[in-house]
């Protein structure tokens, strides 16, 4: 497949997974390494300092893996801001999935909020991937103060939905010059070769990997799904028609033309 | 000294430094990122921070997330 380049640096996967909700540190490491992933992200949270638990980090190799941290929780860009800010001082490379979800029923990504955090980051030096509403009027935007990404939601963080913006996503994708990465609702490997088919660079899923009882072999599904979506679009997909057109022969009918 | 730690005010003896106030509480210092009162602290303070009654600290971690 060819590469997926996020702000200057090549990866040869085009599916990002996310490493939460996983009912074991087992099943989140089989579920990267079958998703053949080069990028997966985290949360940042405070100890438990009454039962503290062994470091996530203990359970991912982070050679193999570029570590994206995110800044869910924020409810608005001083908390994201704030968030990323730790993760840079956590030791990670100054990348950054921002989210901005005050909302807590639908998780939904605040449009202005998210601006303004990524206006701060980005001038502090991150590579800013933002999570957004599928909204081609501020994925624009966000590219023009230098987001390294759009990350344009399918559907709710969390609910396998599939893509049910799928027009806006194809006007973002249209209009993008920075790689588009379709984040949030993906359900299913159909879901994220779809998000590929349309022209995408790449797919993030956590959700549908970890809510399954074999999510290494989900993850394989999935990498499948976004290589076969790929091909595909690079191929180029047939266009569509309303009639029928035949694919065999009209003529040497084994009747009389009448 | 009362400390305010992830929002939970506990007592510690005076005096305390941060490296020891980790060790106190089972954490292993290369797994947190630690903010005094609102500031991010390096690393390479840990040991030279001594904590005064009333400082708040967040101790954060990584954990799981998409």
């Amino acid at each position: 497949m060819d590469q997926l380049v996020i702000a200057g640096r090549p990866f040869d996967s085009r599916l990002l997974v996310g490493t939460g909700k996983f009912s074991s540190n087992q099943d989140m490491v089989a579920a990267m390494e079958q998703s053949g992933s080069e990028i997966v992200t985290v949360a940042l949270r405070r100890v438990d300092i009454d039962n503290p638990d062994d470091s996530i980090l203990s359970h991912i190799d982070t050679d193999r893996y570029l570590l994206l941290p995110n800044t869910s929780g924020a409810r608005d860009a001083e908390e994201a801001v704030r968030l990323a800010r730790l993760a840079r001082a956590a030791g990670c490379l100054p990348w950054i999935k921002l989210e901005v979800t005050p909302d807590p029923y639908y998780l939904l990504p605040d449009p202005i909020e998210t601006f303004k955090a990524a206006q701060t980051l980005v001038k502090e030096g991150f590579i800013v991937l933002p999570y957004m509403p599928a909204d081609p009027v501020l994925a624009k935007r966000l590219e023009e103060i230098g987001t390294a990404t759009v990350m344009p939601l399918g559907a709710p963080i969390g609910t396998n939905r599939g893509i049910r913006t799928r027009d806006l996503i194809a006007i973002i994708i249209e209009q993008a010059n920075i790689p588009v990465i379709v984040d949030a609702g993906l359900g299913a490997p159909s879901h994220a070769a779809e998000a590929m088919e349309m022209g995408a660079d790449a797919v993030l899923v956590n959700t549908a990997l970890a809510d399954t009882p074999n999510p290494g072999a989900m993850a394989q599904a999935f990498r499948k799904g976004v290589e076969a979506g790929r091909e595909a679009y690079l191929a180029g997909l047939g266009s569509q028609r309303d009639k029928a057109e035949a694919s065999s022969p009209l003529t040497g009918f084994l009747r009389n033309e009448q | 000294m009362d400390l305010s730690i992830n929002g939970q005010i506990k007592q510690y003896q005076d005096k305390i430094t941060v490296e020891q106030l980790l060790r106190l509480s089972g954490i292993s210092p290369g797994q947190v990122v630690i903010e005094l009162n609102a500031s991010i602290l390096s690393p390479d303070l840990h040991n030279k921070t001594v904590l005064k009654h009333g400082d708040t600290i967040e101790l954060i971690q990584f954990v799981g997330g998409g």
